[in-house]
Order: structure tokens, then sequence, then C-alpha cells
């Protein structure tokens, strides 16, 4: 018997309820996995029309005054400064010995930054940035407002605009003022709506009767961003591993790798010009069986890595992992054993992502 | 047709013959979500009430399943190989796991259906 925990409610918590949802807990908030149509439906629903996640267990937060793209800079190697008016990238805060600190996205708003952190790193990284701001940069963290992502082929023609991929813009949906960004965490075509707590759930509501929408849980999410290829914290990062372990190098802004100037540089700089000694790849089980984070990788009898993050890709209709691997079985093709409660699975290494993205580019 | 019996792991029983088929239950199988794979024990395997012989993998997770009595496998469900889904949609029927010829007297703790459905009350 575990002792339970106290966890947090999203402002969704009692609509999760109402529409059946299962909960869970998940970086210490109830989150619904599923609803009733189940991961699958809600996944394949996702690729196929539009599906509604409530992410509001995200960290987000502002930073604002002269110099806050610069004062970012220190604990990432993002070009922050070069981000245009109205655009998000993708970036990771950085420990000194060059292992990843969390993943995020960071929007130019024109007067500040916008930041979305993962749930279970907030409390570690809005100190971490904190900690490297000059006088006159302040860090606004903004636990009074919900985060809704809206993803699919279908949402481009409910939510019309004029927003491509990673874009970033106030916009009004049923007559409420949302912070959008046309990015997600499912390789579709979407966008992510910041929104204040309390016109959260008449949001999520308007959104949920636009006509093909329906409400997927964590289950599907993780489903969906495994598939795309996209890291989950915690599973295929954490901080002994660098960007370049994690093949997230193209996070690093090319000025940022002429000047070397973030922490774990020398890191980075040595696994560029050496390579890595493992590297971040997609893996393809042989058959139906899927295989699990923590799975075993090996290569001819010896052990060449470990599976990260692992299931069943319901629109590749079969098991799809990712793992690392020492750089030699890193190569498209290589077969590999996956060791399944200590029976061999036949694999490859596989390129990413399982199901090709589709952003409104 | 005998009634089932069933275990507090969410396996049921049905005595058919010398042997009994088994398979996991309907709340199992709500609670597991749609069952990509199943891992089943090799025919001939002597198995002991309580020992985990089979896997059910949903999309978010695996699951073991349990010998609910000790015998010998004598049969598996070949059909879960190309069609698992069948564990969700008939999971008493079509979705059977392995049938089981019991070597030893059945465990005292087994549950008729009543008795489980009283059990799943109280992990509601």
């Amino acid at each position: 018997m575990t002792v339970p925990e106290t966890l947090l409610d999203t402002p969704l918590a009692g609509l999760h309820r109402e529409l059946g949802g299962r909960m869970v807990p998940f970086a210490g908030y109830a989150m619904p996995v599923q609803y009733p149509a189940g991961i699958m439906a809600e996944h394949q629903h996702c690729r196929a029309a539009a599906a509604l996640f409530d992410v509001s267990h995200m960290g987000q937060a502002e930073l604002l005054g002269e110099g806050a793209a610069a004062a970012l800079e220190r604990v990432s190697p993002a070009d922050v400064q070069g981000l245009k008016p109205g655009r998000q990238r993708y970036g990771l805060l950085l420990n000194d010995a060059g292992g990843i600190v969390d993943d995020f996205m960071v929007a130019n708003l024109g007067d500040r930054l916008f930041l979305v952190v993962n749930a279970s790193r907030k409390h570690i990284d809005l100190p971490l940035i904190e900690s490297a701001l000059p006088a006159g940069v302040r860090l606004n963290p903004l636990p009074d407002r919900a985060l809704l992502a809206i993803q699919g082929p279908g949402v481009a023609a409910i939510i019309p605009s004029a927003m491509r991929f990673m874009d970033a813009a106030l916009m009004t949906i049923a007559g409420i003022e949302v912070l959008a960004s046309r990015s997600g965490y499912t390789g579709e075509d979407g966008y992510e709506l910041s929104v204040p707590a309390e016109r959260a759930e008449a949001l999520a509501r308007a959104l949920l009767a636009m006509p093909g929408v329906m409400p997927a849980g964590l289950g599907a999410r993780d489903s969906l961003r495994l598939e795309a290829g996209l890291c989950l914290y915690g599973n295929d990062l954490d901080e002994a591993t660098s960007p370049v372990e994690a093949n997230l190098t193209w996070s690093i802004g090319k000025r940022r790798r002429m000047a070397w100037d973030f922490p774990g540089a020398d890191r980075v700089r040595a696994e560029l010009d050496n390579g890595p000694a493992r590297l971040r790849v997609g893996i393809r089980p042989e058959g139906r069986q899927p295989a699990r984070a923590g799975t075993e990788v090996q290569q001819g009898g010896a052990d060449v890595g470990v599976v990260t993050s692992g299931g069943f890709g319901p629109s590749v209709n079969g098991p799809v992992a990712m793992g690392y691997v020492a750089r030699p079985a890193a190569a498209d093709g290589t077969e590999l054993t996956l060791m399944v409660r200590g029976k061999p699975l036949a694999a490859r290494t596989a390129p990413l992502p399982f199901h090709p993205h589709r952003y409104a580019r | 047709m005998t009634a089932l019996k069933f275990t507090k792991d969410h396996e049921w029983l049905r005595e058919d013959g010398e042997v009994f088929v088994v398979g996991i239950t309907d709340h199992a199988q709500t609670a597991l979500g749609d069952v990509v794979f199943v891992d089943l024990p090799e025919v001939g395997r002597e198995v002991t009430a309580g020992e985990a012989i089979a896997v059910v993998e949903s999309v978010k997770a695996a699951s073991d399943v349990y010998a609910p009595i000790t015998g010998t496998v004598t049969e598996v469900n070949a059909a879960l190989t190309d069609d698992p889904a069948r564990v969700n949609a008939d999971p008493t029927g079509e979705g059977w796991f392995f049938k089981i010829q019991p070597s030893a007297p059945l465990p005292a703790d087994l549950l008729d259906s009543e008795g489980y459905n009283a059990f799943l009350e109280t992990i509601a």
C-alpha cells in the first residue's frame, strides 16, 4: 500500500469527470489517461480529425525586461535572441556538464518571452532560469493559466488563422482571448492555447462543441508523441544526457555553435567533433509485441543500450520504441535484440518519426 | 456450460471436461483498455496457482496473467496472436487465454460470480 499523495487538479477537473475521464496521477496532478472511447480510438481520432487535450499541468511563465532573451541563453543553447516576434522555438535547458535539465518552448511575444516547461520539471526549471537573470529581467510564473492542446488535421478548418507552424499570437475563440501557438506534441497540425484558468472550461466546452472534436487523454498523447519521435522528459531525456546524444543538436542555435557560450559547451563540442558514445534512435520490434521503457538492447549478445519509451503505435499498427544505443548500432536498419521479460525479441534501428509530421508549414 | 469461477487477480476459469479454460475478466479488459498483444505460455508447461504465466499488453502497459490453479497447460488460444482485440470484444468467450489440466485440488479462495462482483465493489 502506497501512501496516497495529494494530487493537484487542473481547472478542467470537473469537466474530465463529467466526460468520464479515467484519472491517474501524473507529475503531481490528477490527469485523465483516457476517456470512455479509449486510447486507441482517441489516438486514431487525433490522426483523422481533431482531439482536445488538457495540458494545464505544464508550467507556463513569462520573462520580461530588457535583455530577457540573452538571459535565457545563459541556461540554454537555443538561439533566443534571434527569435522573431510572433515566433516560437523548441529549446533545452542545460546544466554545466551539458546534461539536459528540461526541454521547453519559448515564444517571442514582442514585449516579453512566453515559456512552457514540463510539469515534472517546473520546480527545477524556474529557479534555474531565475538564477541566470540580471537586474531588470523578471521571471513571472503563470500558475493561474490553463493550457489546452487541440491537435489533428481537422483543426485548420475549425480554427482558421494565418498562423503557420511555430507561430505564436493572441487569438479569440468563442469570445475568449487566448495566447495561441501553432504547435503541439502529436506530429499533427494544431494549436496549444494558453487561457486564464477561469475561462478554461468555457474554452474547452466551446472547442468540444466544434465539429469532429473529441477529448483525448495522456495515454493517446503518449502514443501520438512516440510515433512522432518526440521526446518525453524523464524517459528519453535526463540530466545525464546531452543534446548531441539525444539527437537534438538542431535545437542549438548556429550562433551559439560558433560562440560556444552555453553551459556544457565543452561536452557538446567534443561530442560533435568526435561523435557521441550513444545516440537516441527509433527502434522497431518485429511482430506485434511491444518493448517498454527499460528494456535492454543487445547486439550480438552484448549490451548496447536501453529502450527509453516504448509501446504500441496505433497509426503504425505495430510496436514502436525509442532508446539509446551505442553509436555503431545507431545506423538505420541495424539488427538489434530486445530482452523482453528475459526473452529475445528481434528489432531494428529505425528512422524517426514513425509517423510523418503534418505541420502547417 | 458450467458457471465461471474467478480470482482476485481478475482471471476467470470454466471447467470443460478434464481441463479448465482461463481468461481475464470483463472488468480486467475494461481496465486495461485496447489489448494489442498477448504473450502466452508454452503448451506442456507445469504451472502453480498464483504463478505469472502470460502477459497481456495494452497500448499503455503490460500486465501479468496468473495461473489460477496448479496443473499443466494443455492448449493456448493461438487466435489471440493475430487478433488480440478478441480479449476486449469477448473476454469470457473467444478471448480465452489458455487451458490447464489440474494436478492438485483447486485453491480454496476461488470466487463465484457473486463473490467476484462483491470483491469488485470493495476495490472500486
